[in-house]
């Protein structure tokens, strides 16, 4: 058996019986689904009826109110246009419901328009304020038609609603809200990517600080070379992270189906349905349904997971080697902040840049700039890669990926050969710099 | 006796700092070497140097004729000063791991282990972790990977450390077997009555530079004074003291003795050994008569506070 696969069997059997890669393993998956359950059974609850009183002096709106009134909404409007003003105002303050609406009398509608008063101790929400407005709205625009003597239907019938179709210049149909799906796809990558880095790199890390702390590093290091170890340790460590998000992927997939067969959910409308049926709910849903799917399966699925590797690889070996440099630079994990701020900035920063600049123009000059630099390349790279990128700039990004890669690699294990064998003071970054002179 | 590793003039620096200053060594076969020097001299540098863990700016290293590349971390067994095993891992596979890194395959390194544990009869520790291990029984596992793989060179940075002096005992011992089955030994340590007992050859090394190298008696006799600690019974002490006097120099001399005898430590310059005890058997009866061989303590802090 080589060193280098020695060395990786060995990271890889420390990690997994370590105790609380264990019960990471196994709980992590249950308290997500917990916390998804515990947020669905919250938003299943009926929120609390709230009591709007309405007093309203010029008789016209109380039954447009009235009238929304349904066990399931969740304002219940009042009628108590004739009790006092001022008894009502007292009210509010008892709190026997929950707001006041004033509408004044009037003798032209118009000014309605800005007289109109609620009245609440809490500020209300937004949505029941824009539902009020337009309620009013629509009640003295229809006063307004009447008057000018319009026929109300005739000017319905009039309105249009336009709907524009995509199109490709290829010719084929394209569909509304594709973006967001391909924003999703290339986003969930590349936040996968980023949660590898960030939880086996610190691992990679930790796990260089504990052979520095044991002393046990001499030893080994008189009989491999450190670049060995390193490379077997980063290897080790990220097997072991795949295995984490296998086992973290069948739970969560089981828990979900096992959850769907509880509460009798179909978790695909496929699952139960004869062949006949189906055929005859395509033909129904001849149309968007199907347009989304055939876009789905047209869209680059190939490269997506292709890049998905390449960039998973390279990322993750360049920023591993990062991190386990300064393993080896610190004594101990509280002095590796300050080195470990430069590392998470640009993975922030490619998250953030994925998410804003190539929803927006995923073809735009940020999004290309920061699909080369290979600090941000793994993200935003496989965020694009959905909407299509040319090969050129997939080639240029991943050499540029991998040059760095090997370059950092060899930065990286010039600070651990020197590093590991420094004990007992915390070096500064320009002592780093000496290092690699040494 | 034919050499196991010559150093040549090697040199390294750390930066400005220049930590082996074209020092040279040749350890030869079978010998247990003594590597002395202060805090901060240089050893360490050279130990890693000799264990490829670090290179050497220039010079070169010949280990058994040949000159050192990677595949000779098989042939060296290193116990460093600072060392340490994995806390959470079990004896028996920390062990196994160690061993088939310096190139064992699976099955020998099982073997030599079994043999090894039994020797020092820790048996039943194969399947503890680390962390549930005193210091010393740790000291005697890392002894244990250091020498597994047979090597034809050992080399123990300060050993004994760590160790309470039943072991410590245990340890020297094995040491020697070892020795005597043909292994080299360079030795690394402060502790310097191991030195007295242990080595057959010293070397030291000092701010960077080697000031002494050779076999511990030539080095002795290269230091020593030519004085004699003399026990002398006499009656008439005033004429005596006049004789040695007129020919040595003297001064007195601190040594256990059960008579109440005079104490001199003579120096005897050019003279023989005989002369003086001619003028000393005229004098009296003698008591005591011993060479002062200096020590290793004494040659290390002579040497040391000199330069």
């Amino acid at each position: 058996m080589s060193i280098i696969s020695l060395i990786i069997k060995r990271e890889f059997v420390a990690k997994v019986r370590n105790k609380s890669f264990i019960v990471m393993t196994f709980l992590s998956p249950l308290l997500f689904v917990g916390i998804a359950a515990f947020v669905g059974y919250l938003s299943s609850m009926k929120a609390e009826t709230k009591r709007i009183a309405i007093h309203d002096e010029s008789g016209l709106f109380t039954n447009e109110f009235v009238s929304q009134n349904s066990d399931k909404s969740e304002y219940k409007y009042l009628d108590l246009s004739l009790i006092d003003e001022k008894f009502l105002k007292d009210s509010i303050t008892k709190e026997s419901y929950e707001g006041l609406l004033l509408i004044p009398k009037t003798t032209n509608v118009a000014d309605l328009e800005s007289k109109v008063q609620f009245i609440s101790n809490d500020s209300p929400s937004i949505s029941f304020i824009e539902n009020v407005q337009s309620i009013i709205a629509n009640k003295i625009t229809k006063i307004n038609l009447e008057r000018a003597k319009l026929d109300t239907v005739a000017i319905k019938n009039a309105q249009s609603n336009v709907n524009i179709s995509l199109a490709k210049a290829s010719g084929e149909q394209s569909v509304k809200g594709l973006n967001e799906i391909k924003i999703a796809i290339g986003g969930g990558f590349g936040y996968l990517i980023m949660m590898f880095i960030i939880i086996y790199g610190n691992m990679v890390m930790r796990s260089v600080i504990e052979e520095k702390t044991n002393r046990i590093i001499e030893i080994i290091i008189s009989s491999v070379k450190p670049f060995q170890l390193m490379i077997g340790k980063i290897i080790g460590t990220s097997l072991a992270g795949i295995l984490q998000f296998f086992i973290w992927a069948v739970i969560g997939l089981s828990l979900m189906f096992a959850a769907s067969l509880f509460f009798g959910v179909d978790v695909g409308p496929t699952a139960k349905v004869s062949p006949e049926l189906m055929q005859q709910a395509q033909n129904e849903f001849a149309g968007p349904a199907q347009m989304y799917m055939k876009e789905l399966w047209n869209l680059p699925i190939a490269s997506i997971l292709i890049g998905f590797v390449v960039y998973f690889i390279g990322g993750y070996f360049l920023y591993s080697s990062f991190y386990a440099a300064i393993g080896a630079a610190v004594d101990n994990q509280t002095d590796s902040q300050q080195f470990l701020l430069p590392i998470i900035m640009p993975l922030m920063l490619s998250v953030y840049v994925g998410f804003f600049s190539v929803m927006n123009d995923p073809h735009g000059t940020i999004a290309v700039v920061f699909s080369m630099i290979p600090l941000t390349s793994p993200i935003v790279m496989l965020m694009r890669i959905p909407f299509g990128v040319p090969l050129w700039q997939i080639a240029i990004s991943v050499t540029l990926l991998f040059a760095t890669f090997f370059s950092v690699v060899w930065f990286a294990a010039k600070i651990y050969r020197v590093g590991i064998l420094m004990y007992g003071k915390k070096p500064t970054w320009k002592e780093l710099y000496k290092w690699l002179k040494y | 006796m034919s050499t196991l590793l010559e150093v040549n003039k090697v040199v390294k620096q750390y930066g400005d700092y220049v930590a082996l200053n074209e020092v040279s060594l040749t350890v030869p076969k079978g010998s247990i070497y003594g590597l002395l020097g202060p805090n901060g001299a240089g050893k360490t540098s050279l130990i890693r140097i000799i264990n490829q863990i670090t290179l050497p700016d220039s010079g070169d290293i010949i280990l058994d004729g040949e000159k050192l590349q990677p595949k000779h971390v098989q042939y060296i067994g290193y116990l460093p000063e600072e060392r340490g095993l994995y806390n959470s891992m079990k004896v028996g596979e920390q062990c196994l791991y160690l061993a088939q890194m310096k190139g064992l395959s699976k099955a020998e390194a099982k073997k030599q282990l079994n043999y090894w544990f039994d020797r020092l009869e820790i048996q039943g520790w194969w399947n503890k972790k680390v962390q549930e291990l005193s210091k010393g029984m740790a000291q005697k596992i890392q002894f244990v990977v250091c020498v597994l793989h047979k090597p034809k060179l050992l080399i123990f940075d300060e050993p004994f450390s760590g160790f309470d002096p039943v072991n410590a005992n245990i340890i020297k011992d094995e040491i020697l077997a070892l020795r005597d089955e043909g292994a080299t030994i360079i030795f690394s340590t402060h502790r310097m009555e191991s030195v007295e007992e242990l080595c057959d050859h010293i070397a030291l090394i000092h701010k960077s530079n080697k000031l002494i190298e050779g076999k511990l008696d030539d080095v002795k006799r290269q230091f020593k004074t030519n004085s004699f600690e003399v026990g002398i019974v006499s009656d008439n002490v005033e004429g005596l003291m006049y004789d040695i006097t007129q020919k040595f120099t003297v001064g007195p001399a601190n040594f256990k003795s059960l008579s109440n005898e005079l104490k001199l430590e003579i120096q005897l310059g050019n003279a023989m050994p005989n002369e003086l005890l001619n003028v000393l058997t005229q004098c009296g009866q003698v008591t005591h008569f011993v060479e002062k061989i200096p020590s290793v303590n004494d040659i290390f802090i002579q040497t040391v506070s000199e330069k």
